[in-house]
């Protein structure tokens, strides 16, 4: 609109060009990257440094330092067993995130084909896919999750795998944490997906394919999918901080990930608990909460950012 | 005429969802009776069971369920049995919809006035400082928010109480623990709606015939910015007054909420279908209730 542009700029270049422009989104992504490399690199470092220093930061090592300030040994403090926060809380990053990745994931892969179908195709298809979304809509989540968690972790603790190793049945909950919540997670897409659909469907460049031979998949997956793309990726940040925020209400409901292991949700609720109105040890509630929140807002910033890139209309 | 026709439709819908219900909380493994203080011998279980006709195929209970609920009636609680799932509801609900409409009239009052600031000051200080703080009210949950809301205004300054319901102040910390994430939530919706109204071709046409600014965004934006609000607004509704369980925890409020949690994990088969269907007709009114304000909002939305 302000000035004519000189060369000659594809779509997502432009995009690329206004994402660019949008501060907040900008900074949301290198502090994204940051935390990312953090949570990676430090069991790396831990692995790689003396034998004391990894003991002190173990995320799962008790010791008889409780609540200790947070410090130079101890940058986060540490919690009632004596555990190093600052490790607890780069390991509790990864469920988290793994959470929010694995939630988007599903309503992607899920979300997208589901609506894509069911606006592409129409009709008597269409009615039927989208009650079965309004039917799940209807439901109340809290609800669904709870009974979803405990017929599905009652099926697995009766085969003979989880029987006969502890670890692996702490992992099977977290797995089963991820399909809880990816079944909620991938409604909303499927709506905006067939809307989306719906009007591209009776544009001209389909039309266009349809004359020169191409079939109903090629049409769906190399015409209409690539031009939705930007709506799909924009709500794809938005549905992250949602699902890390509904993981850690479920924490509080004690229906998160089982002890020794964290998440945000495990460790802000563990620093709730400890709230008494003689002393309060803020380095419990801040630590894990300032991040759980930061990244929740780099990530909703990041998501605005990726709105205006690609022009999407507010819903 | 249409909405006759959609509440026509709401029936099977709903249906469908008691059924769903109905066979995804047997599905779930245990049953009511397993939490007894003390393990009751196989004569009472079966007693127990064929009382509350437990014994019988799935199909039959159903009928039986639906049968009751013709009547109005959604059977006695398989957990709390001296009371009818009716009971528990008319105790409960009346609790968590006040707590709930309060929260929503905070919700709109404080987040309608930051929208509209922050979308008429946009790009300026007002707007950056409003859209922090409604993001960050959305991203703090509220276990977080509310013991802290508490310690500071009940315990240390002593100005409000600790818990519990029935006196006017009692209610103020948990309305706002409860509303804060919505007042984020409207704040948000409501921005986005005003800047691309103010977009729209007919502002520009009433900006070219000269109207006051002001009165271009209060009677002619505002009309049309509102409507993500309220289509936002009808779920939320439906979220608030079924209560909610973490607020009602914390300040012990005998509200509903708890019950959502507590049913399912309590396997009280009776009251986890009532409640999810008490949702259900919730959000199926309020939707139509959405739609309905729609054709008030903007004359142009025509439904066939």
């Amino acid at each position: 609109m302000s000035e004519p542009e000189r060369q000659h700029l594809t779509p997502n270049q432009r995009a690329w060009r206004r994402f660019r422009a949008h501060r907040a989104a900008v900074i949301s992504t290198w502090y994204l990257a940051f935390l990312l490399i953090a949570i990676v690199a430090w069991p790396v470092v831990l692995k790689c440094s003396t034998a004391n220093f990894a003991h002190m930061h173990d995320p799962d090592q008790l010791s008889d330092a409780q609540f200790v300030h947070p410090s130079l040994q101890h940058w986060f403090g540490t919690d009632f067993h004596g555990r190093d926060l600052f490790s607890r809380v780069l390991y509790g990053a990864q469920i988290s995130l793994m959470v929010g990745i694995f939630g988007a994931g599903v309503s992607l892969v899920i979300g997208v084909l589901w609506g894509a179908v069911a606006g592409y195709v129409g009709g008597r298809l269409d009615g039927f896919l989208m009650r079965i979304v309004d039917i799940l809509y209807s439901l109340p989540s809290i609800i669904f999750v709870i009974v979803l968690l405990s017929t599905l972790g009652e099926i697995l603790k009766q085969s003979h795998y989880v029987t006969s190793s502890p670890r692996l049945a702490g992992q099977l909950r977290v797995i089963l944490l991820f399909v809880g919540l990816g079944a909620i997670s991938w409604l909303t897409m499927a709506r905006i997906v067939r809307g989306e659909v719906l009007s591209l469907r009776s544009r001209a460049f389909v039309d266009a394919g349809r004359v020169l031979g191409a079939g109903n998949r090629r049409i769906l997956f190399w015409h209409i999918i690539p031009n939705i793309m930007g709506v799909v990726i924009t709500y794809l940040a938005l549905t992250m901080p949602s699902i890390i925020l509904y993981e850690s209400f479920l924490s509080y409901l004690g229906l998160g990930v089982q002890p020794p292991m964290a998440s945000w949700g495990t460790l802000m609720v563990e620093g709730v608990s400890q709230i008494n109105p003689i002393r309060i040890y803020w380095w419990l509630i801040l630590f894990p909460s300032g991040v759980l929140v930061t990244t929740l807002m780099a990530l909703n910033f990041l998501g605005d950012g990726l709105r205006d890139a690609w022009d999407v209309k507010g819903k | 005429m249409y909405f006759v026709k959609r509440l026509m439709y709401a029936v099977p819908l709903l249906l469908i969802i008691s059924a769903l219900a109905f066979g995804l909380v047997r599905m779930a493994p245990g049953s009511p009776f397993d939490r007894e203080r003390v393990p009751a011998s196989p004569e009472i279980e079966r007693q127990l069971k064929a009382k509350y006709h437990l014994d019988e195929p799935v199909i039959k209970q159903y009928g039986r369920y639906l049968n009751d609920l013709l009547h109005g009636d959604f059977g006695v609680s398989t957990k709390y049995r001296n009371h009818t799932v009716n009971d528990i509801i008319e105790q409960a609900l009346p609790v968590s919809m006040l707590l709930g409409g309060l929260a929503f009239c905070f919700a709109m009052a404080i987040g309608l006035p930051v929208g509209f600031i922050t979308a008429a000051r946009k790009g300026q200080w007002p707007d950056v400082i409003g859209g922090l703080l409604s993001l960050l009210t959305v991203c703090i949950p509220s276990f977080v928010i509310a013991p802290l809301l508490i310690l500071d205004f009940s315990v240390k300054w002593n100005l409000l109480p600790v818990g519990l319901w029935g006196t006017p102040a009692r209610m103020i910390l948990p309305t706002l623990a409860l509303g804060m994430f919505f007042v984020g939530k409207v704040a948000r919706l409501f921005r986005e709606g005003m800047i691309s109204a103010m977009q729209s071709e007919y502002v520009r046409a009433a900006r070219a015939k000269g109207l006051g600014e002001t009165t271009l965004l209060l009677k002619h934006a505002c009309r049309l910015a509102i409507l993500p609000v309220v289509s936002f607004a009808g779920p939320m509704l439906a979220d608030l007054l079924t209560g909610s369980f973490i607020v009602e925890n914390i300040f012990q409020i005998p509200g509903i909420g708890i019950f959502f949690v507590n049913s399912t994990s309590n396997r009280d088969y009776t009251m986890e279908v009532g409640l999810a269907l008490l949702y259900a007709i919730l959000l199926v009114l309020l939707n139509l209730l959405v739609d309905f304000i729609y054709t008030l909002l903007d004359p142009r939305v025509k439904y066939e």
